[in-house]
């Protein structure tokens, strides 16, 4: 493809080999991939908490561990899974990796900042980790107080301080972004000639950076109460429990969209390199991306309807939540639209991708039940908003993070994965997910309150059942984490585009050199500009 | 081994109604759902890599066909939301002819005490077709009042009262779970609510000794604790009257207005100088640490009582 693909210069992965020069790169390369190793390590961890919670879930009756355990087990899985992978899982591994590349530039805007970045989360990681290890965490994943603030008697503070820790790598992330993207855009790369992957990763940007700070806040406020008695949060000292409520979702709420705007860039990235067409409707992708981030910050009521917040409070924040599904509806008809008259490849991104949509829908629609009203009142803190968080968080982020993890495999190792390996873990994950968390929703609508150590006997059909299911899909994650480290030394060579696709990154050698671009890149003059054929009659 | 429910039964009026909702809201998703999965299938099938479909004329923008797919999802999510706030507005507002029972949340148990000085733990037992309020309060941390058969939930928050009611239209035992996370043995916050035929709950109530009314116990505490030495006709120091006060409009220091509602009475006396009746001095001390939280519901039973009596003076 390229000239300088055959060039004998180091590659990124080469260029020094001591543990100094990857500890201290300023390579944004590198530093995604010691984000990709670290995350992985902290999504293991919170998997293992899971895997014990669903193995006490077998039975209606405590068995396998205590109820002390159990509940430091979902506080750890939630903690763990959604501020140590979650939230730092694309953005900080592909986005590392990618942004610099997409756009033509030879770094992020600060290579130094970006490094402390990863100094700080895992800094905030150990920290969570050691009390989560040590003492334990009981407070659930959300903090409420005054449980949190006054009566556990675990390690909450040094917890809550490594999730305060972590925060400030996400705002170090998010405004290099958007440093980035503002001033190292290559000539010609317009707004919008712009990868949807670098819009994604804009909007996620713009919220870490004007939402991590109330959390910051939030927990600093629990720590000034916890120990120097400030009224806050307890009422004994005239404080409000359902502030930090407030305080809580108004971060926590777009935190959510963190976790799956960067979902919606890969998935933009992957349709249309497997249909070899253009994505249906840029500019509406762009900006339903920017919409979600915008509207994100006006919905955090909707988690307290049952709170005692007042009636009106409820209604508004009911309207507002319904607009906030519109953008991610329109987002979901326009990848539809765009398989149309496509050249539709169903490789492993690609499986990934179109489960994505699906799951997506489900966790889409079962929201819009729980923003109304009289439903939510009913299933509240029930196992349906575990099964529509769930199949948010791991059918859509988890899903778009994987799908983009094999779509990029090549770029970012030089090596292929073995295909059918991948498609058969794809089909496993997607298999083990519905059969853990569909049977969630029936439970929910049933009444099983969450975060429940002990139940009624009449649940247990659909427990067992989800358990299954999570066993399934445990061998469905651990089969990419095996093939993937194989791939290093026994997959194929990957050669600069492997998959014909669009964009600069592609057109650089794989692995990329130090320098990502030899010459100054020129941006194509539309994105996804895949030559249109009227029939496509290449041998399958 | 497969004989297990699918579906919450139905005891409260208010349950086939959310179920109607739900129904009218899966219906709609599941269509939706139906239709991605099936349109995703169905192109990835025709348009896969080496099929011989048209390709012709590929759009990659039309701004009519994106216009359309804003709006009609607007247009039916809007309805979605006003049919669920409907119900949740009958959820919400308390009929005139509730009777109230109070529960107070503790790690972990429920205490319900009724008017009548009846107390239980853990159970409560209402008549057949009355509506019920549930003046909900807690010790400790937040707790929820969850009754799946009826549909309804609310939070119990420590520092302030909130309620719920229902109105049960079946005789049986239904569950009451804690829904909101309060610690070690939140799952163990449980029991049940006992739905009586009128004749058997009566018959229920008068069982197992006599008892005090809260309101009764309420007046003796509001003398223990000293409230009557300045709330009385023939006190030296000048505090309001409480006579007529509960359900009524109180004209505040610095020209607002509240309601004397449970809250109000509870936060004037923990936190007397928060909000202070216009025309007084703020000189009451808080009883904050003093008053336990099931004290305070009878006092306030006590003052509820003389805003009763108060108001049969006037019909």
């Amino acid at each position: 493809m390229s000239a300088q693909g055959a060039e004998p210069q180091p590659n990124y992965l080469t260029a020094g080999q001591s543990v100094r020069s990857w500890l201290l790169t300023i390579d944004h390369k590198r530093i995604g991939l010691l984000y990709m190793v670290s995350i992985t390590l902290f999504f293991f961890l919170g998997g293992a908490a899971a895997t014990l919670v669903r193995l006490e879930l077998m039975t209606p009756k405590g068995d396998v561990v205590q109820p002390e355990t159990y509940n430091k087990l979902f506080t750890a899985h939630g903690v763990i899974m959604v501020f140590f992978f979650l939230i730092p899982s694309i953005p900080a591994v592909l986005g590392n990796f990618l942004v610099p590349l997409m756009i033509g530039a030879r770094d992020l805007a600060f290579p130094k900042l970006n490094l402390a970045s990863w100094y700080v989360f895992m800094i905030g990681g150990v920290f969570t980790l050691w009390a989560v290890l040590t003492g334990g965490v009981d407070t659930g994943w959300t903090f409420y107080t005054p449980y949190s603030s006054m009566f556990s008697n675990t390690s909450v503070m040094s917890a809550a301080l490594g999730v305060f820790i972590v925060g400030f790598s996400s705002i170090l992330t998010g405004l290099n972004f958007i440093v980035t993207i503002h001033k190292m855009r290559a000539p010609g790369m317009t707004w919008l000639r712009l990868p949807l992957f670098i819009w994604a990763m804009y909007a996620t940007s713009l919220i870490m950076i004007l939402g991590t700070p109330v959390l910051a806040v939030t927990v600093a406020l629990v720590g000034l109460e916890r120990f120097f008695g400030f009224g806050i949060f307890d009422p004994k000292l005239g404080g409000d429990p359902i502030l930090f409520q407030h305080l809580f979702w108004f971060y926590s709420h777009p935190a959510v969209y963190i976790m799956l705007l960067p979902s919606f860039g890969v998935i933009n990235e992957i349709v249309p390199c497997f249909t070899k067409r253009p994505v249906f409707g840029y500019r509406t992708m762009a900006t339903a991306m920017m919409a979600i981030a915008a509207l994100g910050f006006l919905v955090w009521g909707h988690h307290m309807f049952v709170s005692g917040q007042s009636m009106y409070g409820g209604l508004i924040f009911s309207f507002l939540s319904f607009f906030v599904a519109i953008p991610s509806a329109v987002k979901v008809f326009n990848w539809t639209a765009t398989l149309y008259k496509g050249t539709v490849s169903g490789t492993t991104p690609m499986l990934y991708a179109l489960g994505f949509i699906g799951l997506f829908t489900i966790g889409g629609l079962t929201g819009l039940m729980l923003a109304s009203l009289a439903i939510d009142v009913h299933v509240h803190d029930t196992y349906f908003v575990v099964a529509h968080f769930h199949y948010i968080m791991v059918g859509g982020a988890v899903m778009g993070y994987l799908g983009g993890i094999h779509f990029w495999w090549p770029k970012i190792t030089g090596r292929m994965y073995p295909e059918i390996w991948g498609k058969l873990a794809a089909l496993t994950i997607f298999i083990g997910f519905n059969l853990t968390f569909f049977p969630q929703f029936i439970l929910g609508y049933l009444g099983m309150p969450r975060r429940y150590y002990e139940y009624d006997a009449e649940y247990q059909v659909l427990n067992v059942m989800s358990t299954a299911g999570a066993s399934i899909l445990a061998v469905g994650f651990l089969l990419p984490l095996v093939y993937l480290i194989l791939s290093l030394w026994m997959g194929k060579e990957a050669g600069p585009n492997p998959w014909g696709a669009k964009g600069l990154e592609w057109e650089i050698p794989s692995p990329p050199t130090v320098h990502n671009f030899d010459e100054p890149p020129v941006a194509p003059e539309r994105p996804y500009d895949y030559p249109l054929k009227e029939q496509d009659r290449e041998p399958s | 081994m497969w004989d297990f429910p699918l579906f919450p039964e139905q005891g409260s009026a208010i349950a086939w109604r959310v179920d109607a909702v739900f129904f009218f809201e899966l219906a709609i998703c599941t269509a939706v759902t139906i239709m991605i999965c099936f349109l995703i299938l169905y192109y990835a099938t025709k348009y896969r890599r080496g099929s011989r479909a048209d390709r012709s004329n590929v759009v990659t923008d039309n701004h009519l066909i994106e216009v359309i797919w804003v709006g009609v999802p607007l247009a039916i999510s809007m309805v979605m939301f006003a049919v669920a706030a409907v119900v949740y507005f009958q959820m919400y507002r308390v009929p005139e002819d509730a009777s109230e029972v109070y529960a107070l949340g503790r790690q972990w148990m429920w205490q319900i005490e009724h008017p009548g000085g009846k107390r239980e733990i853990n159970e409560l037992h209402v008549p057949l077709g009355q509506a019920v309020k549930v003046v909900l309060s807690s010790q400790d941390v937040i707790h929820s009042f969850y009754v799946p058969a009826f549909r309804v939930k609310q939070d119990a928050v420590p520092g302030r009262y909130t309620s719920m009611w229902f109105r049960p239209d079946r005789v049986g035992k239904f569950h009451l779970y804690c829904a909101e996370y309060c610690g070690t043995d939140h799952s163990r916050m449980i029991g049940w609510i006992h739905v009586m035929e009128p004749a058997d709950y009566q018959q229920w109530l008068e069982s197992g000794g006599p008892t005090e009314p809260m309101a009764t116990t309420g007046a003796q505490l509001f003398k223990s604790y000293g409230c009557s030495g300045c709330h009385s006709p023939s006190s030296t120091v000048r505090a309001p009257l409480l006579d007529g006060v509960f359900g009524h409009p109180v004209p505040l220091e610095g020209g607002t207005v509240v309601t004397a509602d449970e809250r109000y009475i509870r936060d004037s006396i923990l936190l007397p100088m928060s909000e202070v009746a216009a025309g007084y001095k703020p000189v009451m001390p808080t009883f904050q640490g003093r008053i336990k939280e099931d004290e305070l519901l009878k006092i306030i039973a006590y003052i509820k009582s003389l805003g009763r009596k108060n108001e049969r003076v006037e019909q």
